[in-house]
């Protein structure tokens, strides 16, 4: 065995990939909870990955036989429900994990210097997950993927002077049709995962790089190295620590993603919506739209925002800024610590009111605007107004003012001193 | 044979002159090689053909009753109105965006109080004018979900969007513009053409 890995080793660099990336890799020895999601990340990538290949054996991707060729799959193929439930459910959990990955970066400052690079192609990956999750949704061809992407490809039609032409070229029609449900299938089933892996292999390569962050936001590579060990006072190899912890995450995190599939598989119709077991019907607008929870934060601050100068790209614009903005994390940050534990009120303020607004705007997007009523007319200013448009709109303030005020109040918040090792 | 330029210094300015110029034929010629690619994904002849003019027989709407069909794959309204649903529509001149159709969307021969060649029959595009969505024809008058003030029209149930019987939308909902009308024309008093204009355009 040895002989066969030193042959290998001499024409391929196996044993130093093995230990750069991940057997020899030093990481501080704090990481908590919060560090589970990375590892559970890549691992819904590759269910998503091996689930995807098999219902591409039994999928269709024409408009009409897509809807049947997905029913096929529940009914007629082996084990068929099993893989694309776990595949639907891994699209939503696959956003769970990411969201709880990202929300770790924001409470640790996981963003900063050195490891801005780190953070974009982490916002990257998260970009082309959003693209992935998109065309994927259409591919069932019922009413949901319908006119879900009818919305959001006209989101792109909404861009002054060029946007009418883009929308025809996104679909390759006037309209969502065979055609675009076939070029959606080639983006979700080729050209995205292979962007996504391209990303993933960059990021953890950035990662294994500038070494990771950790809760107490001290950068172990500035300590001295403990002469027995060779390490800095507060590192630890990752194998076979964080290998037997990640594996402690895997247990806990396919127990719950069992639970879901084997009873849950619709989550009440927020992982499968409940029209989408109609086909897909261009004549026929299903009553209320909502795309799938994991986009209504931003659905919410499109609604949100209203329409200037007979057009409403300003909405389709706040959206794309909301998301964007994220890369820009590293740079708004001024803050003298990097982690919570060391911030002073402000920023937790700020942090908590971000998560509130991002949640209640997450609720908002799916439910429609009319679900707390209006205000009574007699009122001055906000008289007939709907409720949850109101405070939709105070909202999305706040969620851009977490942003943009981040220069501010965290270059005045009243830090605490970070010790030099880790608790 | 040893040659004797081997010795010479680097010519360091022509080197960066030819990596230069060979990285911008290479950039250029990647550029246009691009092309087909994007191109390939413009609609097809096939889809191009299916976008062709629709004839639709009118003489079967009777009055207040609204017919759907498809052009482009859009969904297309023909609305026989009343005559209450259009004296419905001068009253409602307060509460539009854009009461007297002033944003081109409409060809210029139903830029008029009714937003139709005829007087009654309207010919519209049902795709709202935010994001898509075919709003929801809604002629009964004041119903409870829409309020007291309803005279009838359209909602479209996405974004909560409003517009009255001749497709213009009202102040402070999401879509900015009234509902499209496509270029038609009469070829008959009971034959319409849509996608073919009254002006010899088409759209």
């Amino acid at each position: 065995m040895t002989k066969l890995l030193n042959w290998i080793d001499a024409r391929f660099p196996l044993t130093a990939l093995w230990e750069s990336q991940w057997g020899k890799y030093v990481a501080p020895k704090n990481f908590n909870f919060w560090y589970y999601f990375g590892s559970l990340a890549t691992l819904v990538l590759v269910m998503q990955i091996v689930t995807g290949i098999f219902l591409t054996m039994n999928y269709k991707p024409d408009a009409a036989k897509a809807f049947e060729s997905v029913e096929y799959i529940m009914r007629d193929v082996e084990w068929g429900w099993l893989i694309r439930y776990m595949h639907s459910t891994g699209a939503s959990l696959f956003f769970v994990v990411v969201y709880l990955h990202m929300f770790r970066g924001l409470m640790y400052g996981s963003y900063r210097k050195p490891r801005e690079l780190l953070w974009i192609f982490g916002c990257l990956i998260y970009l082309t997950l959003m693209g992935e999750a998109f065309f994927g949704y259409l591919l069932p061809w019922g009413q949901m993927s319908y006119w879900g992407a009818q919305v959001i490809v006209n989101l792109f039609s909404t861009v002054p002077f060029i946007g009418e032409g883009l929308g025809v070229l996104i679909r390759g029609d006037y309209t969502i049709s065979d055609i675009t449900l076939n070029r959606f299938f080639a983006f979700h089933v080729i050209a995205f995962p292979l962007v996504l892996l391209g990303l993933v292999a960059a990021h953890l390569m950035a990662l294994h790089e500038v070494g990771s962050s950790n809760p107490d936001g001290i950068e172990i590579k500035q300590q001295p190295k403990d002469p027995a060990t060779g390490l800095y006072l507060d590192g630890i190899y990752s194998h076979p620590y964080y290998t037997i912890k990640d594996l402690v995450g895997v247990v806990f995190f396919l127990a719950v993603f069992s639970a879901i599939m084997f009873f849950a598989p619709e989550m009440g119709g927020y992982f499968l919506e409940a029209n989408n077991f109609i086909p897909a019907d261009p004549l026929k607008t299903p009553e209320h739209i909502a795309p799938v929870w994991y986009f209504t934060p931003y659905y919410a601050i499109l609604r949100a925002v209203p329409s200037y100068f007979n057009s409403q790209f300003p909405g389709v614009l706040a959206m794309g800024v909301s998301v964007v903005v994220f890369f820009f994390l590293p740079w708004l940050d001024r803050g003298a610590v990097r982690s919570i534990r060391y911030r002073g009120t402000l920023y937790k303020s700020w942090l908590a009111a971000f998560v509130i607004s991002f949640v209640i705007l997450g609720y908002l997007g799916v439910v429609p605007v009319t679900v707390w009523g209006q205000f009574p007319e007699s009122w001055p200013i906000l008289g007939g107004a709907d409720k949850a448009t109101v405070v939709a709109r105070i909202l999305t303030v706040v969620y851009f003012l977490f942003f943009f005020l981040m220069p501010w109040y965290t270059a005045r918040d009243k830090t605490k001193p970070v010790p030099e090792r880790v608790r | 044979m040893a040659d004797a330029s081997l010795n010479q210094p680097v010519d360091t300015s022509k080197r960066r002159f030819l990596i230069t110029g060979s990285a911008v034929v290479g950039g250029v010629g990647a550029a246009i090689a691009c092309v087909p690619f994007i191109l390939s994904m413009e609609p097809s002849a096939r889809a191009k053909a299916a976008g062709a003019p629709v004839e639709v027989d009118i003489s079967k709407v009777e009055p207040g009753q609204l017919i759907t069909l498809e052009w482009r794959g859009q969904v297309c309204w023909v609305l026989n109105r009343t005559k209450p649903m259009l004296d419905s529509l001068p009253k409602l001149d307060v509460k539009m965006a854009d009461p007297s159709s002033d944003v081109p969307n409409q060809p210029p021969y139903c830029k008029n109080e009714h937003r139709s060649i005829k007087d009654a029959m309207w010919v519209a595009i049902g795709i709202c004018t935010h994001l898509g969505c075919s709003p929801t024809f809604r002629p009964e008058i004041a119903p409870a979900d829409l309020g007291p003030d309803w005279l009838g029209g359209f909602f479209c149930p996405c974004h909560q969007s409003k517009f009255d019987l001749a497709g213009r939308v009202y102040k402070g909902v999401p879509a900015p513009t009234n509902l499209k009308i496509p270029p038609h024309k009469y070829l008959s008093d009971t034959k319409i053409v849509i996608g073919l204009g009254q002006d010899g355009k088409d759209a």
